[in-house]
């Protein structure tokens, strides 16, 4: 084979490549109107690269998590490698991999929370959901969180259910909590 | 460009001002311990073992990020360094299970060649033994991350001179880890050329050709270097 | 936008005033105690009294003292309310006009309030954050406008300077000095960063500026922007202040639609925009060079420094990056002199400090008091001390990077020096009390898991030495270690603070340090005899090096 045709054959091949991932967002985008909305967010970042972590919020948003469709549709659009799109959704806590259960629970765990006893809260919030925190429950009706700190110091220990921050949490209280939603199921 | 001189080691030298002080020690023969350095592509400063001294200067300065300037005062080998440098490699043979013995790369390993030219015969802390798979699914070469020292010499090399950013470093503190694609197994990576770049450039047996058994993996690094000055300086243009 | 019409918007707001105004606190802290609903029935119960004319129901930024919230203070009497719940917002109103309120009564006169001094927080907690025109009505944007028609930008850089205003993110770096740096940086293009990613644990001095004055934030960029020559700023805030995000989202659109942001700001050909950049839970993007790795779209690693981000930052152009307190700073010496700045505080640490009061104490809130304020006053007087009888033991400051400071040197004063003398750092003004029933090992381990969970995984010292120090810190937890296990936790900690590549690992061992400075026998009462092997583990000696 001659360089010339070399070059031909290579240039082919990556188009086709290219054309692939081109056609399999495009189906995407029909398919799920989700998906046309991210790829709207990414058009108003210009396709920018930098809108990596932007584009990755609405993406968590619109999906509740990241999955591995998702990043790949990210990476085609922004043009990035795939290993630095999922390199970043790793990197930041905030991006979940998995999906989540029904209902959330994040104990702070911040500094102020903890010298109150938010150890003890998450203890007993692990031992009625029956899971450790990161995890979801068997039946995805409770995901029990952590949060490093969510600047609510004035009311700790305080514990975000379902987005709510609540104050001033006592093991009971949390475990009642829990013990509601997970009755719920089913 | 301007010429400049500078102190390394009580040895008075003169270099460029672009220069960074790891390249004039290496001129001058004066041996500075590196790992995550590669020739050839860019430098990240993040093993610390070629941390220096300059007077002046209350931190200590790696010597490949750092720029060379007029009448800098370097000093290399100090005991303090050493005792570091002694650290930095008991905590990386503590980090993931690096077993000599039956390595691919025993004998032409640097993290090896490193301790034992550093002084360290044993580890005292702790070894973390965490659990870490190895990844067989390409067809030429194969990825062992128990013995990997996460450098990321394999993923500036796949992303500086491939240009293909298969690889890159996912998660984060003592849970990184060197990924391909998706996180797929490398077998499955369209990014993929199996160039085998990553291969040449990897300090430890963490990257390896399939096929080697112990001691057998031996690379060529200069064939890294003579590919990025090819390029730069235009020679495969005839 | 000129100045007569900023002048016109002021004297609308100021004339729109109302006999009884109730400011409702709308931060955080007393949003999740409720705060909304009292604000909710306050408004239905002034319709149905016919007060619509008298009383104004305006919701405000945090009011400071978070443990008795929801807050509402009554003016012009400066009545407080405390632990206020919606059934008694009639009798509040009632109350206006001589009933009595069934509501509990705070006391505007207890030291927690009037020790304070109020330079930042100055709008917290009487302007409304959702209006525009209540900041105009607090003289804002008025330093702005004299920024830009009535001084160079070295004039302003200069006033900076007079000021001796350091950054108030935790190193304390001169103000003045690094604007100095950013202006004379060669570029055609430049950035300034608001770094409102406040990660300490324990600190939330950042959160609730941005939640009660988001303008004073946007006109302290501004000013900068000017000063060094930026039009670009991005706002880096955290994912986990949705509240924060929004207020500042609703705050640039407002400035936006008046012109005090965009293109030939007041009629100069000053142009500025402001874009907000939503981080995503990464601690060590507070590290400057992390954080221009995140608005980059990458992972959040440090690289090292020089080269400084006064030099080379953002996308390779000289980028300024002030932490958010800083920046709310800049519009009140702007209006009263960088002298009159100057006046307050110490020798070397100028002007006030906001902390965030928490932890073992019975007021936990918010608080601004001139540097050098003794830690006793904030403590004892201010805090009114450990709740339920119980002893300060320490107070720590500085979050994971900082250190405990014990009882017996309450006295000391708060400045730069004075807490970097005993091993602490000023941080950004977490302050989190202990009391006797605290372990400080335990503490010092809370710390270290914090600094092995968020290290970023690029230098080994960080990455595998934290995770051996957090190892060797269970051990002594556990009651297995050996005095060897001690010594070898202390090179350690050395080693890890001279060799790591940024902030984070160089002081992941304060906390681990300083209780062994102040607290050292709480860690030898945990030690066991060396009674195996020559590694001292508390296990035969097993495996060997395999090198």
């Amino acid at each position: 084979m001659s360089p010339f045709q070399l070059k031909e054959t290579m240039v082919t091949a990556i188009a086709e490549k290219r054309q692939k991932s081109v056609v399999a967002s495009a189906q995407l985008v029909a398919a799920d109107k989700r998906y046309k909305i991210l790829q709207t967010t990414m058009k108003r970042h210009q396709l920018q690269a930098d809108a990596l972590i932007e584009v990755l919020h609405k993406a968590q948003e619109l999906f509740g998590y990241l999955d591995t469709p998702q990043l790949k549709f990210v990476a085609q659009g922004l043009k990035l490698p795939p290993s630095r799109v999922y390199g970043v959704a790793t990197f930041y806590h905030f991006f979940q991999l998995k999906p989540k259960g029904r209902h959330t629970c994040v104990v702070c765990m911040g500094t102020a929370c903890y010298v109150k006893g938010a150890d003890k809260v998450l203890a007993g919030i692990e031992e009625q959901a029956g899971v450790k925190a990161g995890e979801t429950t068997p039946d995805n009706q409770v995901s029990v969180l952590t949060a490093r700190c969510i600047g609510a110091c004035g009311i700790a220990p305080a514990v975000v259910y379902d987005g709510t921050v609540t104050p001033r949490q006592g093991v009971p209280e949390a475990r009642k909590q829990i013990k509601e939603w997970m009755s719920h199921g089913s | 460009m301007a010429a400049i001189t500078l102190t390394i080691d009580d040895k008075q030298v003169s270099a460029e001002d672009s220069q960074s002080v790891l390249s004039i020690a290496q001129e001058q023969g004066i041996a500075i311990p590196t790992l995550c350095h590669l020739e050839g592509v860019y430098d990240v400063g993040a093993c610390r073992l070629c941390l220096v001294e300059v007077a002046g200067v209350n931190k200590l300065l790696p010597a490949c990020t750092t720029k060379a300037t007029e009448g800098m005062v370097v000093r290399t080998d100090t005991e303090r360094l050493r005792k570091y440098r002694k650290i930095t490699l008991e905590l990386l043979f503590a980090e993931r299970n690096h077993v000599c013995a039956i390595c691919v790369a025993n004998g032409h390993c640097e993290l090896q060649t490193m301790a034992y030219n550093q002084g360290m015969d044993h580890v005292r802390y702790d070894y973390c033994f965490p659990k870490w798979d190895m990844d067989l699914t390409h067809e030429r070469f194969g990825m062992d991350h128990n013995r990997c020292i996460l450098c990321a010499r394999c993923v500036r090399a796949c992303w500086h001179i491939e240009g293909a950013g298969t690889k890159n470093v996912a998660g984060r503190g003592a849970r990184s880890h060197i990924i391909t694609d998706m996180f797929q197994p490398w077998g499955e990576a369209e990014s993929c050329t199996s160039c085998g770049k990553c291969v040449m450039a990897c300090p430890t047996g963490a990257l390896f050709e399939r096929g080697s058994t112990t001691g057998e993996m031996q690379r060529d690094r200069t064939t890294l270097e003579f590919i990025v000055t090819a390029r730069e300086k235009k020679q495969w243009i005839a | 936008m000129d100045l007569s019409e900023l002048n016109q918007i002021k004297e609308r707001e100021l004339a729109a005033r109302k006999k009884y105004t109730l400011r409702c606190c709308m931060a955080a802290g007393c949003m999740s105690s409720n705060a909304e609903s009292v604000k909710e029935e306050l408004e239905k119960a002034v319709t149905e009294a016919g007060l619509g004319q008298e009383v104004e129901v305006r919701g405000v930024g945090c009011m400071r003292l978070c443990c008795e919230g929801p807050l509402v203070q009554a003016d012009p009497d400066g009545i407080l309310f405390e632990q206020v719940d919606p059934d008694a917002a009639k009798s509040i109103i009632a109350a206006l006009k001589g009933g009595k309120a069934k509501a509990r009564l705070g006391n505007p006169q207890s030291p927690f309030f009037t020790q304070q001094k109020s330079i930042v927080l100055a709008n917290s907690g009487i302007v409304d954050p959702e209006r525009i025109e209540s900041y105009i009505a607090a003289d804002g944007y008025q330093a702005l406008y004299h920024v830009l028609r009535e001084l160079d930008p070295n004039e302003v850089v200069t006033e900076m300077v007079t000021s001796g205003l350091r950054g108030r993110g935790g190193a304390g770096f001169p103000v003045g000095l690094k604007w100095g740096t950013v202006a004379k940086s060669p570029g055609a293009k430049k950035y300034v960063v608001c770094n409102a990613d406040e990660g300490d644990p324990g600190a939330f001095m950042d959160r609730s500026v941005l939640e009660s004055d988001p303008h004073a934030i946007l006109e302290g960029m501004a000013i900068a922007a000017f000063a060094v020559g930026a039009d670009q700023g991005f706002i880096y805030a955290r994912a986990e202040y949705p509240l924060a995000i929004d207020r500042l989202k609703k705050a640039i659109k407002q400035a936006k639609a008046k012109g005090l942001l965009g293109a030939g700001i007041f009629d100069s050909p000053f142009n500025f925009t402001v874009d907000i950049r939503i981080g995503a839970g990464a601690f060590v993007c507070g590290e400057e060079t992390a954080l221009m790795m995140s608005i980059e779209g990458r992972r959040g690693t440090p690289r090292p420094r020089p080269p400084f981000p006064a030099e080379s930052g953002l996308w390779g152009c000289p980028t300024l990056i002030n932490n958010v307190e800083t920046l709310a700073n800049v519009a009140p010496i702007i209006r009263n002199g960088g002298e009159w700045f100057a006046g307050i505080g110490t020798e070397k640490s100028k002007g006030t400090k906001v902390f965030a009061l928490a932890g073992k104490i019975k007021n936990t809130g918010l608080i601004e008091v001139p540097m050098g304020t003794p830690l006793r006053t904030i403590v004892e007087e201010m805090g009114g001390g450990a709740p339920d009888g119980g002893t300060i033991k320490a107070v720590q400051t500085g979050g994971p990077s900082g250190g405990c400071i014990p009882a017996h040197s309450l006295d000391t004063p708060v400045d730069y020096e004075s807490l970097g003398k005993l091993g602490s750092i000023m941080g950004s003004g977490g302050m989190i009390v202990m009391d006797q029933d605290t372990n400080m090992v335990d503490v010092a381990r809370f710390f270290m898991e914090f600094c092995m969970d968020e290290s970023c995984g690029k230098c080994i010292p960080c990455r595998a030495g934290t995770v051996q120090m957090h190892h060797l810190l269970d051990k002594i937890m556990d009651r297995k270690a050996t005095a060897r296990d001690l010594q070898k936790l202390e090179e350690l900690c050395d080693m890890v603070k001279s060799t790591s590549l940024c902030g984070l690992g160089q002081t992941a061992p304060n906390p681990t340090l300083s209780t062994l400075r102040f607290f050292r026998n709480e860690y030898e009462e945990r030690l066991q005899p060396d009674v195996f092997g020559p590694r001292g583990n508390g296990k035969p000696a097993k495996t060997k090096a395999s090198a």
